[in-house]
């Protein structure tokens, strides 16, 4: 086999570290979007109509309610996504448990019927919520408690999911090895099997919240005259975006990243020196 | 060899007169016991065994032999279809795992990973409510040689040091009763073998009963006091190491735990000290004591090590039974001992363990030879047994 | 939440009665209900409700009630009538498909087999962007390809598009759009499936096949094909019933048929076309779905 030619060290690092790069570059597409959302949170537009950045200013992060009815609608995706949250939560959780630890008639029909929300496009899911509702005499009180109602139906599924993987993976002899130890059947679920569901749960609760937080199409279709924040966007978008929108954007940005950098830091030390 | 292990194997035994003196037992006992899965699959079949308190003691067998259910019934995590278990005299047959004076080694160890190694050993203490947790906790880590790493995490600590935790979490607890589920088996060789060592050392000062279960014979041997080999739900034998070794009662015990050739004779004549046997035409002679069968056709069984090897019509230090006309098909060196397959006339290969002395002839391919064993060595068991039984099973040499 | 949702609800797993580690009895069912009847009361009953209102009288109204009349024939008004922003929606999903597709491999390639100690942190900013807003995300986009911004700007000066070309409401928008949003979705169950492959094998391949990329047809893609299935079907059954990306990036020749169903609700009060509009979607998807998983020879994944 010939020498590779001297030239060549450069174009062999490129060869070996292409997929690489590529794969950067895809992350880095990712993130434009997410630029522009940080940058356009300091932006004071020239114009209402014009989306485009014009000058610097820190007016949208002093005052991010310039126009309440945005931050109205923020609190109330908040409350609708921490209520659903803590209700799909529970009883997701209580689901995943019965799946993964009882034996039953219709364990796998259930298995099923979880994991189809999931499977079906959300307008379809929206429009049958609406067709339940307008049938049974419900369309004129759409609003927080419809919308509320269909965000713990699409957060159920995900909740169960992510609990029932949790517990199926877990070493069945740890609480067999906590009952032979003396602990009754409450101390093993509350000192060994609860402890090491938890983190699963809270990812779950994590991801609810922000399913429901982030919720357009379903929720259009059952708010009636209530508006979400994500409804707000989408009203203002035609009619000129207030910049404080961004300034929202960049804190659920910021919120999350900072949430997910602690639960990397703390399963980090929990696996120190494993290697 | 205790007379106690021994007893209830005996098909003579009457498990009703052994109802009876439950109380006056100290040790562990089972009566009778049936577990039966769902699905009609039956892990073990009408057990009985007694464990003496103190004792070391080794389940014996292969995968799916029923030993892993019948430590499971004990612990509590299995409740017997019918029988009784029995614990120092208390019946403990449906008890709650958390309410019996029993502690399991896991196989897999099963450490809490979300605690750190002195709550995990200090776990079955704190649910008891026992007073001094942290004297008790830090002397048991000494035992175990692990006091440096009591604040860290199991994932942190060797697959060696992690069995040590589980068997200091387990014996914290003074259990009347420690049992441990193969607990070397995820372990490499070397590690598995200063392991066993070093578990029947603190067997030895704990005092306490162990019942060890294991596919390992080796390890069994090593460790127990009593091993009981178990195939297919039941008990096959049960007594000291070297008795099962040396007198095995079926092909199963006589393959499982170590290698047997396994002739086929037939009883020519019965006395009260040597049997007599025709086995391809030669009359070979086994003690009484080790017939093993009342049918006419059997097995004779003789260890290859115990078969000495010479040139035809050699004088060799084994009088009584010598067989002629064999051909060494394979010989293979291994440093402490030459191995011969000898092919015999009625075309059966014979195994010969020959120990280098330094002193031996190596004979080598195609010579003929004969072979000869002391008559005390040999052991007859039952025809209708498949004279393959056990040996795939057998885990190594 | 996409790597999980990727698999389909487990097989049974009861191999051998020893220690399956479940309990019977009525504490399971008493666990499962609350969770159980909340999905049966607003999911299986509305889809319920759904099928029947796709057949009510197409004249009736929110004043006058709906008769349930059994008209087949709103599905056929539907498609006459609709027809084009259905077949739209599963052309742009299934572009914006493909395009994920290629992204996502790449993506999910280099942090299964390249990123080493960076792994996790990649993983992490894979799905960081997805916390943020969907609607605010979508809205930087129309920056992106404003008329006057530089995307536009750098494609007129490379004769890509002419002077007065744009992207903004055309379909490229709206694809672009629905690619970005998606691809997420594609590359969680294809990192999942990458990450299981022994990197040994790869370069056993190497070892026997003369060049890289024949190892890889050969290998690495029939051992991604779950990830690759189970990505394109989370990609594709979102995207095609999308509508935000259609209305924010494009004009009314780009509408999918997310949109129509959703004005044919609140807009224009017509029930029992929109429901039938949604159920035949639904069915599309079934269908297209079915076909693409016998096809593609993983039918175990459903």
């Amino acid at each position: 086999m010939s020498a590779p030619r001297p030239s060549s060290a450069a174009g062999r690092w490129v060869r070996e570290h292409l997929v690489l790069v590529l794969g950067l570059l895809v992350l880095a597409y990712t993130f434009v979007p997410i630029a522009i959302v940080v940058l356009m949170s300091f932006n004071a537009p020239a114009s209402r109509n014009v989306y485009a950045f014009d000058a610097f200013t820190l007016d949208n992060w002093a005052n991010p309610c310039a126009d309440p009815s945005m931050c109205d609608a923020l609190a109330r995706s908040v409350q609708i996504g921490l209520l659903s949250t803590l209700v799909a939560t529970v009883l997701g959780t209580l689901a995943a448990f019965a799946l993964v630890r009882h034996d039953f008639a219709g364990r796998s029909a259930s298995n099923l019927l979880v994991f189809l929300p999931m499977a079906a496009p959300e307008i379809v899911l929206g429009s049958s919520l609406l067709a339940l509702f307008v049938a049974t005499g419900f369309s004129g009180q759409l609003g927080f408690w419809t919308i509320f109602v269909a965000h713990v139906m699409f957060c159920l599924s995900f909740v169960v999911v992510a609990v029932r993987a949790r517990l199926a993976g877990m070493d069945d002899h740890l609480e067999q090895a906590a009952m032979d130890l003396y602990a009754t059947p409450a101390q093993t679920f509350w000192r060994v099997t609860f402890p090491l569901v938890f983190p699963g749960i809270l990812g779950a609760a994590l991801l609810s919240f922000s399913l429901s937080f982030d919720d357009f199409i379903i929720t259009n279709l059952n708010a009636g005259t209530t508006t979400t924040f994500p409804m707000y966007v989408w009203g203002v978008a035609q009619r000129g975006v207030p910049m404080q929108v961004n300034v929202i954007g960049t804190v659920m940005f910021l919120v999350s990243v900072a949430i997910v950098v602690v639960g990397e830091v703390g399963n980090r030390r929990r696996l120190a020196a494993r290697t | 060899m205790s007379q106690v292990a021994e007893t209830p194997t005996s098909p003579e035994h009457p498990p009703a007169a052994a109802h009876g003196d439950h109380a006056a037992y100290d040790g562990l006992r089972l009566r009778d016991v049936t577990k039966e899965f769902p699905g009609g699959f039956t892990a073990v079949r009408s057990l009985d065994l007694d464990v003496p308190r103190g004792s070391f003691f080794a389940l014996l067998g292969p995968s799916g032999c029923g030993k892993t259910t019948t430590l499971r019934m004990v612990a509590g995590l299995e409740t017997p279809t019918s029988g009784s278990i029995t614990l120092a005299g208390q019946d403990i047959t449906y008890a709650k795992p958390y309410r019996r004076p029993v502690n399991t080694v896991f196989q897999s160890y099963a450490l809490f990973p979300h605690l750190d190694i002195f709550e995990n050993v200090a776990f079955g203490l704190r649910r008891r409510k026992t007073k001094d947790v942290d004297a008790k906790v830090r002397e048991m880590l000494e035992l175990v040689e692990l006091t440096s790493q009591a604040r860290k995490r199991p994932a942190q600590l060797s697959g060696g040091q992690q069995q040590r935790v589980a068997l200091a979490r387990a014996l914290i607890n003074n259990p009347e009763v420690l049992l441990l589920d193969e607990p070397l088996g995820a372990l490499d060789l070397k590690l598995r073998r200063s392991m066993q060592i070093e578990v029947k050392r603190i067997q030895v000062e704990v005092g306490r009963t162990f019942v060890h279960v294991t596919h390992d014979q080796e390890e069994a041997m090593t460790m127990a006091d009593t091993v009981a080999v178990m195939n297919g739900g039941v008990i096959e034998q049960m007594g000291a190491p070297a008795e099962l070794y040396e007198n095995p009662r079926s092909t199963f015990v006589a393959n499982f735990l170590g290698q047997s050739n396994l002739i086929e004779g037939r009883v020519l004549r019965r006395a009260a000290d040597v049997t007599t046997v025709e086995m391809h035409g030669i009359e070979v002679s086994v003690p009484s004591p080790r017939v093993h069968t009342d049918a006419d056709a059997g097995w004779v069984g003789i260890r290859p090590e115990k078969v000495l090897v010479g040139r035809p019509g050699e004088e060799l230090d084994a009088p009584g039974n010598t067989i002629p006309g064999g051909v060494v098909s394979d010989v293979s060196f291994v440093g402490v001992s030459t191995q011969y397959l000898v092919r015999m006339p009625w075309g059966q290969e014979l195994q010969v363990f020959s120990q280098n002395t330094g002193r031996t002839h190596m004979f080598t391919q195609g010579e003929s030879v004969e072979l000869s064993w002391r008559p005390e060595y040999a052991f007859l068991l039952d025809r209708s047994q498949d004279a393959d039984a056990g040996a795939a099973e057998r885990v190594g040499g | 939440m996409t790597s999980t949702a990727g698999v389909a609800p487990p097989l049974e797993a009861a191999p051998l009665p020893p220690d399956t580690g479940r309990r019977r009895g009525r504490t399971g069912y008493l666990l499962l209900l609350p969770g159980l009847l909340w999905l049966v009361l607003f999911f299986v009953v509305p889809f319920y409700s759904l099928v029947a209102t796709s057949l009510y009288d197409p004249a009736g109204s929110d004043f006058r009630g709906y008769e349930m009349t059994w008209a087949v024939g709103n599905y056929v008004d539907a498609l006459g009538e609709y027809w084009r922003p259905l077949l739209r929606s599963l052309w742009y999903g299934a572009i914006a498909t493909l395009f994920c597709l290629v992204l996502g491999y790449v993506l999910a390639y280099a942090i299964a087999f390249k990123a080493g100690r960076w792994k996790n942190l990649m993983l992490v900013l894979v799905v960081a962007p997805f916390f943020t807003s969907f609607l605010v995300r979508t809205l930087s986009w129309k920056l992106i390809l404003a008329d006057d911004g530089w995307v536009v700007g750098t494609l007129q000066f490379l004769q890509v598009l002419g002077d007065d070309g744009r992207l903004l409401a055309t379909p490229v928008a709206v694809v672009a759009g629905l690619t970005y949003n998606f691809l997420p979705f594609m590359v969680l169950p294809l990192y999942a499936s990458l990450d299981k492959i022994d990197p040994r094998l790869v370069e056993a391949s190497s070892d026997l096949y003369a060049h890289p990329a024949v190892g890889f047809f050969k290998v690495t893609w029939p051992l991604s094909l779950p990830g690759v299935v189970s990505g394109t079907l989370l990609t594709f059954i979102p995207a095609s019933g999308d509508y935000i990306n259609a209305e924010l990036l494009g004009s009314p020749n780009q509408r999918m048929v997310g949109g129509v169903i959703q004005s044919l609700f609140t807009d224009a009060n017509d029930y029992p076309a929109a429901a039938a509009l949604s159920m035949v979607l639904m069915m599309l998807i079934v269908v297209m779905v079915l076909v693409y998983v016998r096809r593609a020879g993983t039918e175990d994944l459903l």
